[in-house]
């Protein structure tokens, strides 16, 4: 079988989400479509308000969809609810009582799995993400980056199907936040995770996804696709190529931003 | 606290004592006023005092309704986090039970209670119990949304969200409520003996200022403020142990 007849790793295929609050009723956010291969990048970018947040809490199963239909793995990958979620937010969320290796330790924690194994593992990712000699440190000594960067080996340290990052660079200054689109295209490349990227940067958008989703706020919904065709591996020239201001530019329009 | 840090408290003790001896000397304040330092540290030789007596049964008071705070303090908060309506009903009516000037309710206590060391811990814990449950309920309710969601994502139960992220983070808080609450209970035990005791260092200032033994007074101060500084140094050894040292702010 070829790649691209493969059943979709992640599907979602109209969906809507009502929140009701007392007895009034949000559209947070509707038609919502979206199929995601194995082992794919795909970003999702759109403006405050427009229901990010609201599909990535859908996937993790912390609300289910009003309307719709979610799908989380296939046949040869079968997806275990919980056990296959590793989710990366905006604020890296560390416990500030624990060092950086039992930070990482946590959901193999929580999961139940075995300890030392896990241990293992969470060293491993640690070295990964590139905090080695940081790993007994506890997070308050560790810049917003290495934070970010202790996040992304928690989200692993279970070995889940599906990464689901919520804005995960947003707090983060510019230059560190293009360091870490860089390391996360080398996360992903080795860890071979499915990603799903949420951002309010559509060059980042761009630069990171195979596939872009653009949200539109008013109302919120998922309005267009683009499949992303750039050069790989993705390196820092990619962003000052013809085809990558093309896809900026067409999604700025979109957003009604140009 | 750095190096330097330590020598300017130490000073600025040293430099109040002497301050406070030279103007005995200057102003030539008579002692039944105002005895010096000196005078006042003298009398911890006659034995006929008994200051070991007082200060242990002070101790006790003290030590015993501050115990009996955090324990009570953290199991009602962790109560209301776990039963909601508890805290819906509860936290109302403490947050107005603690508007109570407690210090006001000392002589009903001793209605109830009768007088001696129980009944003075018992104020002293009544005085400082509610800084516990309010900073403690604070610290357990204060949790970053999303990083519920990260754990509830994994299907994390009610008890390790408890165990592994709301306990621990609310210890910051019960330290802040533990510090207030320390000089509380100092306070407390102090207006227990004044009300009604047979001993302790309350009830021995208040013999002393009949007879206008003022540097004895002094002396008996000495010995409460001793007592709420071994208090307070035992927390902020502990505040240490689990904040501070890991560099987590308060
Ligand atoms: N638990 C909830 N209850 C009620 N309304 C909600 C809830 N969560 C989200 N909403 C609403 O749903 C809409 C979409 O919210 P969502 O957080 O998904 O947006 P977002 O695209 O992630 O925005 P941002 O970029 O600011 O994070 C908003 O109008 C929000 O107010
Ligand atoms: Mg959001």
């Amino acid at each position: 079988m070829s790649k691209m007849d493969q059943e979709p790793f992640v599907k979602l295929e109209g969906v809507k989400k009502i929140f009701k609050v007392g007895d009034k009723e949000f559209l947070a956010v509707q038609d919502v479509t979206l199929d995601v291969r194995e082992g794919e990048l795909v970003s999702i970018v759109g403006p405050s308000g427009c229901g990010k947040s609201t599909i990535l809490s859908i996937l993790s199963e912390l609300h289910p969809a009003t309307e719709g239909k979610v799908q989380i793995g296939n046949e040869m990958s079968p997806f275990t609810p919980g056990k296959d979620i590793g989710m990366v937010f905006q604020k890296a969320l560390l416990l500030k009582w624990r060092t950086i290796s039992d930070n990482v330790l946590l959901p193999a924690e929580i999961l139940g799995l075995p300890i030392k194994e896990s241990r293992e593992r969470a060293r491993d990712l640690i070295e990964m993400v590139g905090l080695g000699k940081f790993a007994d440190a506890f997070p308050q000594q560790l810049s917003g980056g290495m934070q970010q960067r202790a996040s992304i080996a928690r989200a692993l340290v279970h070995d889940p199907r599906l990464i689901l990052m919520d804005e995960p660079f947003g707090a983060l200054d510019a230059l560190t936040r293009e360091r870490m689109n860089l390391e996360l295209l080398r996360i992903w490349k080795e860890s071979r995770k499915t990603i799903l990227f949420v951002t309010h940067g559509i060059q980042e958008a761009v630069f990171l996804g195979s596939q872009v989703a653009v949200m539109t706020s008013g109302p919120a919904r998922m309005a267009a696709h683009f499949d992303i065709d750039l050069p790989e591996p993705r390196t820092l020239d990619v962003k000052t190529t013809e085809k990558f201001g093309a896809y900026t530019k067409e999604i700025y329009h979109l957003l009604g931003m140009d | 606290m750095t190096g330097r840090g330590y020598l300017y408290a130490v000073a600025a003790h040293v430099g109040f004592i002497l301050f406070w001896q030279l103007m005995v000397i200057v102003a030539d304040v008579p002692s039944y006023i105002l005895p010096s330092p000196l005078e006042t540290i003298a009398e911890i030789t006659d034995s006929s005092y008994n200051w070991w007596t007082h200060t242990w049964v002070t101790t006790l008071e003290i030590f015993g309704g501050y115990t009996m705070a955090i324990v009570v303090g953290v199991a009602l908060a962790v109560l209301f986090v776990w039963v909601p309506g508890l805290n819906a009903s509860l936290m109302p009516l403490l947050v107005t039970l603690n508007m109570v000037p407690k210090v006001a309710m000392a002589p009903l206590f001793i209605i109830w209670f009768s007088y001696g060391i129980v009944p003075n811990m018992i104020i002293a814990f009544t005085i400082c119990f509610f800084p516990i449950v309010l900073t403690t309920y604070r610290g357990l309710v204060e949790v970053e949304p999303d990083l519920i969601n990260l754990v509830k994502a994994l299907k994390a139960n009610r008890w390790q969200i408890f165990i592994k992220i709301q306990l621990p983070g609310s210890l910051p808080y019960l330290f802040s409520g533990m510090k207030v609450a320390a000089i509380l209970a100092v306070a407390g035990a102090v207006v227990g003996e004044f009300i009604a005791s047979e001993k302790g260092l309350g009830n021995f200032l208040l013999i002393q200022q009949n007879a206008l033994n003022t540097s004895a007074m002094m002396m008996a101060l000495l010995l409460i403020t001793a007592i709420g500084m071994a208090l307070y140094g035992f927390v902020i050894a502990l505040e240490y142990i689990f904040i501070t040292r890991k560099g987590i702010k308060t």
